[in-house]
């Protein structure tokens, strides 16, 4: 298998895409068949699919297995006692969840790889933090939801972390500007997940015709644009309305899901989505799962090399996007860049940050 | 209090244990230092302390002695102080 601590010290956008094809390729050659002999259900469908690994040459021959069957199956690759943490996708009352079980190492990895993807853009430093959601939500420390896990995988790169909503997800205006007063002029970190803070932060703010400035600050997002869209509420809207509301300039949209919690694609300052060399994306015709080149449209596959516990490191997701270019995105991140374009058609509608449904 | 006790009862208030038991503690050794657990002892260390720690101690803090280690070489805790 590979040496994960080896691939950790390369810097996270450093590789160009031949260098980047053979690192993913070995590794992830590595972790099919690591699974095969591992995950019954999974080499039930290997079989199924009739595949050769004497065939598999390139990155894209890698076999992709739909995000769904996490749903529908039991897929572990470690065994009941070795199983660390449990995590789910969200998923709305009547909706199946995925279960992503997560042993030590892998947990780890985890966080190792997003401290080194998240220090590209806020630096190595951590800041004083303000969690836009409810402390209610990493309640159950055994079983985190999709929203729970990505605010204490963030939650590494504050100090003095905040909650700006309280348990009812009632905006804490007291909290906030306490916050806000103990850490004027220093730089900022706000996370959150995109339609929380749409719906429960600006809004809010809106409503009571509040402004505060956090013209210093840094927000991270993620989640999906599914509920917003409903809205039309377009990415400029949301920046512009941020700004508006609490002066801020630095707005990072991510693109990242808990069967590949760690590798987020994190929007670079040009407003596109990069992937590191943990992971890539590859779009696929929707008629017959043939590469698309750039700038076609069609379904995201993600692959990472972090999924040992589970086989979850070439997946099919139910999300469209397009590639935007490769190596030479303005930023200067080199791999590939890209952009989400919303849910396939007929998918079941699902999203971190769209499953706080308020009684 | 010396900075040892001090280090210590980061540990004793983070995960509602002895004093005595904390020497030998382990990252995930004990229901309480879970991930959530090791962002409050973080926590309680920085304000312990005075210091603001970077990502990758924070990682690397995987046990009491490991967190010692780190605090002497990195922050200048003293700990023979």
């Amino acid at each position: 298998m590979l040496n994960y601590d080896e691939i950790l010290n390369i810097a996270p956008y450093s590789l160009n895409k031949n260098e980047k094809e053979k690192l993913l390729f070995d590794g992830l050659f590595d972790l099919t068949k690591y699974h095969y002999e591992n995950c019954g259900n999974y080499r039930k469908i290997l079989n199924t699919l009739n595949i050769n690994f004497d065939a598999l040459k390139t990155v894209s021959d890698i076999p992709f297995i739909p995000v769904r069957l996490f749903k529908e199956f039991n897929l572990a690759s470690i065994k009941e006692d070795e199983i660390f943490k449990t995590m789910t996708s969200s998923g709305t009352s009547g909706q199946a969840v995925s279960k992503i079980v997560l042993d030590k190492a892998t947990a780890l990895n985890q966080q190792k790889t997003l401290v080194k993807i998240v220090s590209d853009f806020t630096g190595a430093s951590r800041m004083p933090m303000l969690i836009i959601d409810s402390p209610s939500v990493i309640k159950n420390r055994l079983m985190f939801s999709a929203r729970g896990a990505g605010i204490l995988g963030f939650s590494i790169f504050g100090a003095d972390r905040t909650y700006a909503l309280d348990e009812d997800m009632n905006l804490d205006l007291k909290a906030i500007e306490t916050f806000l007063d103990k850490h004027k002029g220093k730089p900022i970190l706000l996370f959150g997940f995109t339609f929380m803070i749409w719906q429960y932060f600006y809004k809010e703010l809106k409503k009571l015709n509040k402004k505060l400035d956090i013209s210093n600050g840094i927000l991270i997002h993620g989640g999906g644009w599914k509920k917003l869209i409903n809205e039309a509420v377009s990415k400029e809207d949301f920046k512009k309305a941020l700004k508006d509301v609490c002066a801020l300039n630095n707005v990072h949209d991510y693109y990242g899901m808990v069967e590949q919690t760690g590798c987020v694609y994190m929007e670079c300052e040009y407003g596109h989505l990069h992937a590191s060399i943990f992971s890539d994306v590859i779009i696929r015709n929707t008629k017959d799962f043939s590469l698309a080149p750039i700038g076609e449209k069609g379904i995201i596959q993600v692959v990472s090399l972090l999924p040992e516990s589970y086989p979850g490191h070439s997946l099919l997701t139910e999300d469209e996007g397009i590639i935007l270019g490769e190596d030479d995105c303005p930023c200067g991140r080199k791999g590939k860049y890209f952009n989400i374009l919303g849910r396939i058609k007929n998918a079941e509608i699902r999203g971190c940050s769209d499953t706080y449904e308020k009684h | 209090m010396s900075n040892l006790e001090k280090y210590t009862n980061a540990f004793v208030q983070a995960f509602e244990i002895e004093p005595k038991d904390a020497p030998a503690l382990k990252y995930q050794d004990i229901k309480a230092w879970d991930s959530v657990g090791h962002m409050g002892l973080v926590a309680n260390l920085e304000e312990a302390f005075d210091i603001m720690m970077e990502t990758e101690d924070i990682i690397d803090l995987s046990s009491f002695e490991k967190g010692k280690e780190i605090l002497s070489q990195k922050y200048d805790v003293d700990f023979a102080q």
